[in-house]
């Protein structure tokens, strides 16, 4: 008995524009469309549609559109239609339940509920189109000794810095989650924009080394395309340690998406499973860490910074204060509503906590101990626009890493389907021919448009603000405050109440 | 070129030496808990008298270790090419991840050596441990062969608990006359046989060209082959939602 | 000492925080000869309408010949209680070389004066010794418990040979309240007039603002505060005034005490150039000033203001790096002035021999002439 789970969403066809072109139908990975001869008129099989709206778009005639299913179970305030699929789901097949992208429930999003400072009077507003408005940002440890030559000339005795045009950063998605040609956008969008992306942990394609000034290659617990030039050939590396999506749980990459090419950047052969463990099997105490971060400095002669990315957890200030005494330059806290490529469902949307009210703590934290300066810290967890950026800042952020925001503009629609491996917008697909639909050449301009849109938002904020430097920002949680959230958030969080005095 | 050691040298200041020499050959005496000897190093051979410390040839990527005393734990962490050799035991997860090379270990190694070890094309790594492993032998494993002779084994299993757990490439080959208990049921376990007895025997060879064994005397003995039956061990594991 | 004295209902000074304008002057005579305060009235008087007698104030330097190897404590008391608490503690900390009330005199337009006195001191030798810290750390926490921990007392100034006198009223009526055209002679001076936005003025929260030698008056109202706040608070600063002079004060404390900075590099930490601005200098510069900006990124001090900084031996002036507030500089032989406005220095020296606006960013500093003893 398998039960039919009806669709959550229906494919409607307006047949008085429909041309019966079929370019739907090519264009439908999950095959929706066909012609039926017999009618001689498209039809749509809703049940196999994500609602990945690449139809929608395509059509030239702009005859089709997605809705809402009015197919209704008895309606329950605690037993949601999607809660009783998932059992039937699970009854059905045994399955443990698997998602992609960022937790989708209602959970309050403490950026919502923070608004931002302006200057009147007692100090100007800036106007950045006429002024100088600076968002660079320089990451790594802070806490030089100050120590002077002969002549008495200030020596540079910082750790290696990676410098940042803006503070923002494309956070980790591996080749085979996504594709080459989502993985060159990226790769020329960070160039272009003078900032970084990041490899996931799925190596670093042979392609993409000429990347290498503006990439920050992972290292996680599969090691997976780990060897000496790969260390060299970036610009920083990331130990991931945890991701916001799921905490405390390793990777599955299905062997189906190790294609030949990813099976080379990966270094496994093709076909097989890349198993990432879910701790790193040399890290099992903070000690450890430390023993893992001195031997990626010892390998690249510390000459790179080396970035420890932890999902955001309920004692994560604790962790990211032992994370920063173990050598980290910088430290990237992943809040629970970060993206994936797939996720256990349960894990996705119960464990973890609120990038923010984790950033906050991990920002006062360190300075409570005083050792702020000796670290950066990096927000990831669903960023969505500039103000998110602008309160991050605030919070205590030195920069944020962008993941959903930086796919939506390749074109993913948010079908959270990418763990089939079917992605119509040839973004998390390894099927050449889907691969083929994202053109990077297009791609990485969209990328560059977004970010150049977000950076000349961002110092419009700045400028009302009253700040031309985003390091005046950085911590600056005076600029901050709270609407509708209780004593306690606000406490965690730093910030006063909308409407008390500065 | 000599480096003496005491107890007072770091381990930065130390591999700087190392990486500064312009000689192949090292030699370290007096090594005690110094971490990341050769770590990145692809052209060197470095002899070590003493404890070296943990991360000893972390992504080794050629050369030669030649250890004289007991080596720590993550000996030959993410090791991409190379050889370590170590007279004496080696600690917890020896050759995690490695992915090329070969490391000898003339005793015993502690818990998860070879854990999730892979090979790509011409990359195979190689981990002999002539005494007993601990539990977790191979984990993940995804390529590569972990042998495990078993010389000194005082009378116990030659392998602890959870052998293999999620093994999903490559090859193992204990030399024992019955299979251990615990062997998860993914993997198949064989007698040796066929081409696998040429592949054995060269490594096993190798093994005693380091050590004083008798390459014979060791293959004159009943050893099982164990492959993982699947590629892919968790595809039924999921449902899509 | 919190005290809110004039009865509307508005938050005490230190629990809430206060941006305000502000008129800044100041005077050195480099030759080290010294000048009654009349001088630096007069300046400050000028620019009456920069202010609006909700706080004034000055700092004179060299003003303690006879005591200059001693902390001369200032202190404001709410009443005998509160005096009886501070003495008990100068006792077990310092010896007590001199004290007495404060002389002042009745001027119109200054009420509700606390009580004033001042004390010479020296740190008790076996607790500084005990205390593990320098005789500059040891006074700066002396100072910090009694304005913490005793209710309803002040110390206002504790530098050595220097002395700041400050009030609620214009400053040229603190000024004459305080004799300071009779009473004292010094090498150099500052001056400020308040302007507070949202407080009806507290005698401990005009300025200057003091730590040790150092002074700060400071005009604009910052955006950085809360970063920089945040900032320094991690090297044990507590800035329980909430005011952006605090703040200033103790950052570049922090970067001379602490960090040995010169004052042209404490300029470039706080008052950076732009990044573009940086990579047009020479590859010196470049090399210096990035280093500066890399290392000490959350001490810029962002949004108007310009700052009189005085120390031992001399006073550094320093605007904003887009210069939003103003400033002008002048020379008379080794006469050197500084003012918000030009006409706070005309009034007293209309010959000058030189006068200019420094630019943003660009500290001008007047030290005692090499050989000069303050």
């Amino acid at each position: 008995m398998a039960t039919y789970i009806p669709e959550e969403y229906e494919v409607v066809r307006n047949y008085d524009l429909c041309t019966n072109c079929g370019a739907c139908e090519k264009q439908c990975a999950n095959c929706v469309h066909k012609f039926n001869k017999a009618a001689n008129k498209m039809v749509a099989d809703s049940s196999k549609c994500v609602n990945c709206h690449r139809c929608v778009c395509i059509c030239p005639v702009h005859a089709l559109k997605i809705v809402k299913s009015q197919d209704v179970y008895r309606n329950n305030c605690n037993w949601s239609a999607q809660t009783m699929n998932e059992v039937y789901r699970q009854a059905d097949t045994g399955g443990v339940l698997l998602s992609s992208m960022g937790n989708p429930n209602e959970f309050p999003n403490y950026f919502d509920k923070i608004l931002v400072n302006a200057s009147q009077v007692t100090n100007p507003p800036i106007d950045p189109l006429r002024e100088p408005m600076e968002t660079t940002v320089y990451l790594g440890k802070k806490d030089a000794e100050i120590k002077r030559d002969e002549k008495g000339r200030l020596i540079d005795t910082l750790s290696p810095q990676l410098k940042l045009n803006m503070p923002i950063m494309f956070s980790a998605m591996s080749y085979g989650s996504i594709s080459y040609n989502a993985h060159e956008s990226l790769a020329r969008a960070a160039e272009e924009l003078g900032i970084f992306y990041n490899t996931g942990e799925g190596g670093l394609h042979k392609d993409f080394y000429k990347y290498g000034k503006n990439t920050i290659v992972q290292v996680a617990s599969g090691r997976f395309g780990v060897h000496p030039e790969y260390l060299e050939a970036a610009a920083a590396i990331e130990i991931k340690m945890g991701q916001g999506a799921k905490p405390g749980i390793g990777g599955h990459l299905p062997g189906m998406k190790i294609s030949d090419d990813v099976s080379a950047t990966r270094m496994i052969p093709k076909g097989v499973d890349a198993i990432s463990p879910a701790p790193h099997h040399d890290i099992y105490s903070i000690e450890d860490l430390r023993q893992l971060i001195y031997s990626i400095k010892e390998a690249t002669q510390y000459k790179k910074p080396i970035i420890v990315k932890i999902a955001a957890v309920h004692n994560v200030a604790a962790i990211a204060s032992g994370v920063a005494r173990s050598g980290a330059d910088v430290i990237a806290i992943d809040g629970f509503r970060g993206g994936t490529g797939a996720a256990p469902t349960r894990i996705r949307d119960n464990v973890g906590i609120p990038m923010e009210l984790a950033l906050a703590r991990v920002d006062e934290r360190l300075r409570q101990e005083g050792i702020r300066d000796s670290v950066s810290v990096v927000a990831a967890g669903s960023v969505r626009s500039s103000a998110d950026v602008v309160k991050a800042v605030a919070l205590g952020a030195d920069a944020c890493y962008i993941g959903t925001a930086a796919l939506l503009a390749l074109g993913c629609h948010l079908c959270r389907s990418c763990h089939t491996g079917k992605c119509n917008w040839g973004i998390a697909t390894q099927n050449p021919e889907l691969v083929k639909r994202l053109n990077p050449e297009v791609g990485y301009k969209r990328l560059v448009n977004l970010l150049t849109a977000w950076n000349h938002e961002i110092q419009e904020m700045m400028g009302g603000m009253g700040i031309n430097s985003i390091e005046a920002l950085k911590g600056n949680r005076l600029m901050l405050r709270g609407v509708g959230l209780n004593e306690t958030e606000l406490r965690v969080l730093g910030i006063k109440h909308a409407g008390e005095d500065i | 070129m000599v480096i003496e050691i005491d107890e007072k040298t770091d381990f930065r200041t130390l591999n700087e030496k190392i990486r500064a020499s312009g000689d192949k050959a090292v030699l370290l005496n007096g090594c005690i808990g110094q971490r990341y000897i050769a770590t990145g190093v692809s052209e060197k051979d470095i002899t070590v008298h003493g404890t070296p410390g943990n991360a000893l040839g972390a992504y080794l990527n050629g050369g030669n270790v030649y250890v004289y005393g007991n080596a720590q734990d993550a000996t030959g962490d993410t090791m991409n090419g190379g050889t370590i050799v170590v007279h004496g035991n080696a600690g917890d997860a020896t050759g995690y991840a490695m992915r090329g090379g070969k490391i000898y270990v003339s005793g015993n190694t502690g818990y998860r050596a070879g854990i999730h070890m892979k090979a790509y094309m011409d990359l195979k790594p190689v981990i002999v441990i002539g005494g007993r492993a601990g539990s977790f032998l191979g984990e993940y494993q995804a390529g590569g062969i972990i042998v495990v002779l078993g010389r000194h084994n005082d009378g116990q299993p030659i392998i602890n608990n959870f052998c293999g757990t999620g093994m999903h490439g490559g090859k193992m080959y204990l030399r024992c006359d019955s299979l251990p208990k615990s062997i998860p049921t993914q993997i198949r376990a064989e007698k040796v046989c066929g081409k696998d007895v040429k592949e054995l025997k060269d490594i096993v060879c190798d093994y005693c060209r380091y050590f004083d064994a008798d390459a014979a005397e060791l293959l004159d003995a009943s050893f099982f082959v164990l492959t993982p039956n699947t590629d892919n061990p968790y595809k039924r594991m999921y449902t899509n939602n | 000492m919190f005290v809110n004295n004039s009865g509307i209902g508005a938050p005490f000074e230190g629990e809430v925080r206060i941006p305000s304008g502000c008129a800044v002057s100041a005077i050195i005579d480099r030759s080290g000869k010294t000048m009654t305060g009349e001088k630096i009235i007069r300046s400050i008087a000028t620019m009456h309408d920069r202010s609006n007698g909700l706080g004034g104030g000055f700092a004179g330097y060299g003003i303690y010949p006879d005591y200059k190897d001693y902390y001369a404590f200032h202190l404001f008391y709410n009443d005998f209680q509160a005096r009886k608490a501070t003495e008990d503690y100068l006792i077990k900390h310092f010896e007590i070389v001199y004290s007495s009330e404060m002389k002042t005199r009745k001027v119109k337009g200054i009420w509700g004066e606390p009580i004033i006195y001042r004390y010479f001191l020296y740190p008790l030798s076996k607790r500084l010794t005990n205390s593990l810290m320098d005789e500059g750390q040891y006074v700066v926490k002396c100072v910090n418990s009694i304005n913490a921990d005793i209710d309803g007392a002040f110390v206002f100034s504790s530098g050595k040979n220097m002395g700041i006198f400050k009030g609620v009223g214009y400053p040229e009526d603190i000024g004459k309240f305080y004799l300071l055209d009779e009473e004292y002679a010094g090498y150099a001076w500052t001056a400020h007039g308040r302007y507070p936005t949202n407080t009806p003025g507290w005698w401990g929260g005009a300025h200057p603002f003091g730590l040790l030698d150092y002074s700060i008056v400071h005009n604009g109202e910052i955006s950085s505060y809360d970063a920089n706040r945040r900032y320094v608070e991690m090297f044990g600063y507590k800035c329980s005034l909430q005011t952006d002079t605090e703040v200033i004060t103790y950052i570049i404390d922090y970067l001379i005490r602490v960090k040995k900075l010169t004052l042209n590099e404490i300029a470039k930490v706080i008052s950076a150039s732009f990044w573009s601005t940086i990579d047009e200098k020479s590859e010196e510069e470049k090399r210096e000033e990035t280093f500066l900006r890399k290392a000490f990124p959350s001490l810029l001090i962002n949004g108007p203001f310009s700052i009189i900084f005085g120390f031992d031996g001399g006073i550094m002036a320093l605007n904003d790096r887009l210069k939003l507030r103003s400033m002008v500089c002048g020379e008379k032989g080794d006469l050197a002035y500084v003012s918000s406005e030009e006409c706070g220095i005309r009034v007293i020296e209309l010959n000058l021999d030189r006068i200019f606006a420094p630019a943003g960013g660009v500290p001008v500093i007047y030290k005692l002439n090499e050989g000069v003893n303050a």
